[in-house]
């Protein structure tokens, strides 16, 4: 069953706050990870795994790399 | 060529620590002059869970969720969290100078190392698959993560080490820090100790050696230094830290500083894994290589000890012994040397470990400092098989004036001796 893709964005926005202490106002779907929220690779993946854990999802690691922009993890997470 | 420690010593400018006793050095000190205890029962159900036979300890007084961020958190295990917050005082306390980072260098021990995020680590794999283990597991476990956390934090790039010599491990960090100074290869160098080690497994397994008290009806005077009932000492955890400094550099700066780093010795005792060498002349090698470092005219005003003294039955006497034939050996004389006040801080502050031999320097200095030798609590009576003079119960005054020296010792499982000797400036 898909999620809902707000839920999926609050939650994701919930990890990426709890991990990098961005202000939760930076974080939109269009933002980039590492262009806007200067968000390093280890911490990507470490976003990635608590977002596998919290959604109940697999997340591949061969799919990281295409997931740009907080609206692309979104996406993939949703439709998972 | 190294520089002699009597010709060159090293200034101590900086001190932070964070302790069962408080989460700074004056609040920690003053609890400690007043003879408070930082060991409770655990609010948890290990006896009941794992059969272990202890369940207290001497947790930190602040927990370091009051002092970071959930971010520094997050990547740092709480042993790395505990340098981070020790150095960071440190440095502060030093007027956090304007270094060159290239001669800047970080010394930062740990007994154990990141425990607690290795078994939580463990807990995920077997009961969740390796998928969920977090990408920061191995930096966060490996016990020169408190050095490199430290060393990043202060941008340090001479160099971070971190020794590794179970409860001597503390100690040996200032022993690192001045040979690097003395080599010529810092001028400034943050060296201490951390742990982060209560745990049932832990717990357990001191238990198992018979090295821990069990008086668990009495958590506050388990830990009993030279006391004729102790028992074993009792777990404690935190960080502690100083600023080594080369008396050039300090000076030229016009550094406020608390105490001059004059010996600094050690030993090993080729004997066993476990129990000290029982002649204790391991322990002695140590300490006399320290007061031969300071040189003659220092050793002789050593006015006091601040000792190992864990609290095991075993181990406290055979150190009594090697104090008082050191002192003996620096001042010619056996009647001064079991004069001298001797001082188990332990009994207040509970066992830290890795971080023990660092708390403890600090204690050691600001005992210089206040020429005030702190207590040993919880002495009901004194083991009549040690010599030397411990303080009880409530502190002792040092010589009002003129120069003083003192000494601090911490001993390691593996047979590692360490012994400092500060003096005052």
């Amino acid at each position: 069953m898909a999620l809902d893709k707000n839920e999926v964005l609050e939650g994701l926005t919930e990890i990426i706050v709890d991990e990098t202490g961005i202000d939760p106002a930076d974080i939109a779907l269009d933002r980039s990870f590492v262009d806007d929220l200067d968000i390093d690779s280890l911490s990507m993946m470490t976003i990635v795994t608590l977002a596998e854990d919290k959604f109940d999802v697999e997340i591949p690691d061969d799919s990281v790399k295409d997931l740009v922009t907080v609206g692309d993890a979104v996406d993939f997470i949703a439709g998972a | 060529m190294v520089a002699d420690l009597a010709a060159a010593p090293l200034a101590v400018t900086g001190m932070g620590a964070t302790t069962p006793l408080g989460g700074d050095v004056e609040t920690t000190w003053r609890a400690l002059l007043d003879g408070r205890s930082g060991v409770a029962a655990l609010d948890n159900s290990w006896v009941e869970d794992y059969g272990i036979a202890t369940n207290f300890a001497a947790s930190l007084k602040v927990p370091a969720d009051a002092v970071l961020s959930p971010q520094e958190r997050r990547r740092a295990d709480p042993s790395a969290q505990y340098a981070l917050i020790a150095a960071r005082q440190a440095w502060a306390d030093a007027g956090s100078p304007a270094v060159d980072p290239e001669r800047l260098a970080v010394v930062m021990a740990t007994g154990v190392g990141g425990l607690q995020t290795m078994l939580g680590a463990w807990d995920t794999v077997r009961d969740r698959g390796a998928r969920r283990l977090l990408p920061l597991t191995v930096p966060m476990l490996m016990p020169n993560s408190p050095a490199a956390a430290v060393a990043i934090d202060l941008g340090a790039r001479a160099g971070a080490h971190a020794p590794v010599s179970a409860c001597a491990s503390g100690a040996e960090a200032l022993v690192t820090g001045a040979r690097l100074i003395q080599l010529g290869l810092a001028d400034v160098v943050v060296a201490g100790g951390a742990e982060a080690a209560i745990h049932p497994l832990t717990l357990g397994a001191f238990g198992k050696m018979q090295a821990l008290s069990t008086r668990s009806d009495s958590p506050e005077t388990a830990s009993r230094p030279y006391c004729a009932t102790r028992d074993g000492f009792v777990m404690g955890e935190g960080g502690a830290a100083v600023v080594l400094e080369s008396a050039a550099h300090a000076e030229a700066r016009r550094a406020r500083t608390h105490a001059a780093l004059v010996g600094a010795g050690s030993s090993s005792d080729a004997y066993d894994v476990a129990p000290p060498d029982p002649s204790g002349q391991g322990q002695l090698r140590a300490m006399r290589a320290a007061l031969a470092q300071a040189g003659p005219g220092v050793a002789a005003t050593v006015a006091h000890v601040n000792a190992h003294a864990t609290a095991t039955p075993a181990g406290d006497a055979i150190e009594a012994r090697a104090i008082v034939e050191a002192l003996t050996w620096a001042f010619g004389s056996a009647e001064r040397a079991t004069a001298i006040p001797v001082s188990g801080t332990k009994s207040m502050t509970g066992h830290l470990l890795g971080a023990a031999g660092a708390v403890e320097s600090i204690f050691t200095i600001l005992a210089l400092r206040d020429r005030l030798a702190p207590p040993t609590t919880n002495i009901q009576r004194l083991d009549p098989e040690v010599t030397c003079h411990v303080v009880r119960d409530r502190p002792e005054p040092l010589p009002a004036t003129g120069p003083l020296a003192a000494m601090n010792n911490a001993f390691g499982f593996g047979g590692h001796n360490i012994a400092l000797v500060f003096a005052s400036v």
